[in-house]
């Protein structure tokens, strides 16, 4: 009973999906999928290669630094890092003193009643402060960028696919959109002319849908003037940046890889062992 | 229950005899996973697993009651307590990687496991009841990992709730009713946070029971071997201390290894970088696809794409949980009294197609919607019943098994066992060859 049953239902699930299967068949030819310029012009991200890659990657310090300045002369007037602390700086290498002063001269300041009458107020910001939101909230942030929210930057190396190399490819990937082609050959304007880029919006292949409301922030050479002499090309600062962004996002990989390997030199020392132990107590017996 | 050659607990220290003679505990522990417990000799590495997924439970426990200390269940704190977590807590960041990745672990060694209950036939009589506790757990596990999965509350854990609770909404006249109810509100939130969290916490713990009860009822008839000939005298096993215990924790080893590698090298590669941001009710991803272990189901659900008589959402989500709910009545679709794929060689080949094709719904479970996905999906799922629901009883009734070995000593003896991996794939790739040998 159980098997006759069971046999219906099979055939009952096979039938509806037979079906389904006809008429996706049948939609494949008379009405075929139509080409996107999203599907037909996205890039996805170029490699990006930094030192925190790779199973015994670690943080370069320097870039991290100077990623950081990059972030807060260009990136902080509109991105947020609200999940890292300034204290969490002396981990890239700054000292206690300079995080100090970083953070009493960081340009927004920290939402605070008044001490006195207990009105909203702002204080300068203290090491153990979150970095401060840059709008108060989103409607302020509309209002200020085009109606678009600048997303907080604290996760976005791991929030997208291949989080670094997505950040650097968008940021030097800006182009002008007449004329332009992709790999094939074909010039998206001619092929859908109905994909130019509204206006306010930006194009950018790297972008999921080709229009970006940022617009390009890293411009010209020299933006940033490095302190350790590193050229402040837009490709190195974008650089910089990704390397930055990969530590908010990541603060901790250092120790993930250190306690990593310790935690596999012991478990391959403990298989070991174990299999030793196993084929001594086995010795003798057939199995 | 034990074959009566099984040895006796004898307290050897004062203490313990003590204890013994006041609550039997120790008694109970040798005899279930100690020396009093006979288990064939010829058992292969895959049956590690189920150890295996013993070990995945605690670790899940632990580093979850942990992770608990310093979770806010609230729809607006939850995501920034998880990454309070990451960078603030002392080895924050390992505990939530460990249970993060400790739940695909855990799934994977459970699919391994239920794996290797379908081609040694471990379901069939008298290990039913066995296979029905099996199945229950395996119900509460994705239960529990699902719930789980909303906790963070990123972009993927609320959007997730927001397409599995839908699927009740399916369910005509009272579906809506029923969706609100389980969320506790029009979308998830709070109320569905709270509840979810109360309930990811109480469920390892049921499972944790229900375990107790799977071990229970293997003990009754004992374990299955790769031969599927039941054991017919002591020459036929070994105690489980300390044989399977060696083996069990080279087994233990090499997990812990690959886990690790996971941990501490590749954190989110199994994740989803939308799980990154933050939930937002007004922003739906571009891509909702739930962890990769309900890939496959949720492939299935798509896969319905017509309405016929009933809509075709409803098909979808009957086919999913019947795809699951189907396993509960294996022992009786399956009549071939072989337990061992190795001696069915008509069923084996079927088998392997099955497990082909569950792979091709889990891609096509996280693959866009092309047309040719759904194509595959839909020819991928029709095979998932037909296999088990048309092609399996048929082929019991109708296949002609090799010839069985008289016992798991003679076969052991002959080279036979099954429990080398090189001779198992041998005897997979030339079944011939190997008969000769016998």
């Amino acid at each position: 009973m159980v098997r006759i049953i069971g046999g219906l239902v099979g055939l009952g699930f096979a039938f509806v999906l037979f079906l389904g299967l006809v008429s996706s068949i049948s939609g494949v030819i008379t009405d075929p999928a139509k080409p996107t310029a999203e599907h037909e012009f996205h890039l996805e991200p170029e490699h990006l290669a930094l030192a925190s890659d790779g199973m015994a990657g670690h943080f370069d310090r320097r870039q991290v630094q100077r990623g950081f300045q990059v972030y807060k002369e260009v990136c902080a007037a509109c991105h947020s890092i609200r999940l890292v602390s300034f204290r969490d700086l002396q981990k890239i290498g700054y000292s206690e003193a300079e995080v100090k002063a970083i953070a009493s001269q960081w340009a927004t300041e920290q939402p605070s009643p008044n001490p006195d009458t207990g009105e909203a107020a702002t204080r300068k910001n203290t090491p153990a402060d979150h970095f401060p939101l840059v709008f108060a909230n989103d409607i302020a942030a509309r209002a200020a960028n085009n109606n678009a929210v600048p997303p907080d930057l604290s996760l976005m190396a791991k929030a997208r696919e291949d989080g670094p190399a997505y950040i650097h490819s968008l940021l030097t990937g800006y182009r002008n959109q007449a004329g332009y082609k992709n790999e094939a050959g074909e010039e998206l304007l001619k092929k859908f002319p109905d994909a130019a880029t509204p206006k306010g919006l930006h194009f950018n292949p790297y972008f999921a849908n080709l229009n970006l409301a940022m617009p390009p922030p890293l411009t010209s050479e020299g933006q940033v003037t490095y302190a350790d002499g590193t050229r402040p090309t837009v490709d190195q600062m974008s650089k910089d940046v990704s390397a930055f962004l990969m530590w908010t996002a990541e603060p901790n990989l250092e120790a993930r890889h250190t306690a990593g390997w310790a935690a596999a030199i012991f478990l391959v020392i403990f298989s070991l062992l174990t299999f030793g132990a196993y084929r001594s107590v086995w010795r003798g017996i057939k199995h | 229950m034990s074959f009566p050659w099984a040895k006796h607990y004898e307290p050897k220290h004062p203490l313990m005899k003590w204890v013994d003679d006041r609550l039997p505990m120790p008694r109970f522990v040798y005899n279930a996973v100690g020396a009093g417990y006979p288990v064939p000799r010829n058992l292969n590495y895959f049956w590690n697993f189920g150890v295996l997924a013993g070990a995945a439970l605690a670790i899940q426990i632990v580093t979850g009651i942990v992770l608990a200390m310093h979770f806010h269940s609230s729809a607006a704190s939850a995501f920034d307590s998880v990454e309070a977590i990451m960078r603030d807590v002392n080895a924050g960041w390992f505990l939530r990687y460990a249970h993060a990745n400790g739940a695909s672990m855990f799934l994977l060694v459970v699919y391994i496991h239920i794996a290797r209950g379908l081609y040694y036939g471990s379901y069939k009589a008298p290990r039913e009841m066995v296979w029905l506790l099996g199945v229950v757990i395996f119900l509460l596990i994705m239960a529990t990992a699902f719930m789980g999965y909303v906790l963070p509350w990123g972009q993927m854990s609320f959007w997730g709730a927001q397409v599995i609770t839908g699927f009740f909404s399916a369910i005509p006249g009272v579906g809506e009713t029923i969706r609100i109810w389980l969320l506790g509100g029009y979308a998830p939130d709070d109320a569905t946070l709270n509840r979810f969290f109360s309930l990811h916490y109480l469920l390892p713990f049921v499972i944790a029971g229900v375990i107790i009860l799977h071990i229970w009822a293997l003990h009754i008839p004992g374990s299955s071997n790769p031969t599927g000939v039941e054991v017919k005298g002591e020459q036929d096993t070994v105690p489980f201390h300390p044989y399977y215990t060696a083996k069990d924790g080279f087994g233990l080893g090499i997990f812990l290894l690959v886990f690790s590698l996971f941990i501490f090298f590749q954190p989110n590669l199994l994740g989803h970088p939308d799980n990154y941001i933050q939930a937002n009710p007004l922003s739906t991803p571009a891509h909702i696809v739930p962890e990769w272990y309900f890939l496959p189901f949720y492939a299935i659900l798509k896969s319905f794409t017509v309405d016929f008589i009933i809509p075709a959402k409803l098909w979808g989500v009957l086919a999913m949980f019947g795809s699951i709910l189907l396993l509960f009545f294996l022992p009786w679709i399956d009549t071939s009294p072989v337990r061992s794929s190795n001696y069915r060689p008509t069923y084996r080949i079927f088998l392997i197609v099955l497990l082909l094709d569950v792979l091709l719904l889990g891609y096509v479970g996280g693959a866009e919607a092309t047309p040719r996905n759904i194509i595959l999906g839909q020819i991928a799922a029709a095979y998932y019943f037909l296999h088990f629901l048309v092609i399996l009883p048929t082929v019991s009734a109708m296949e002609r098994p090799r010839a069985l070995p008289n016992s798991i000593t003679e076969a052991v003896l002959t080279g036979k066992g099954g429990t080398s991996p090189q001779e198992t794939a041998m005897n997979s790739v030339n079944p011939v060859a190997a008969d000769k040998g016998l």
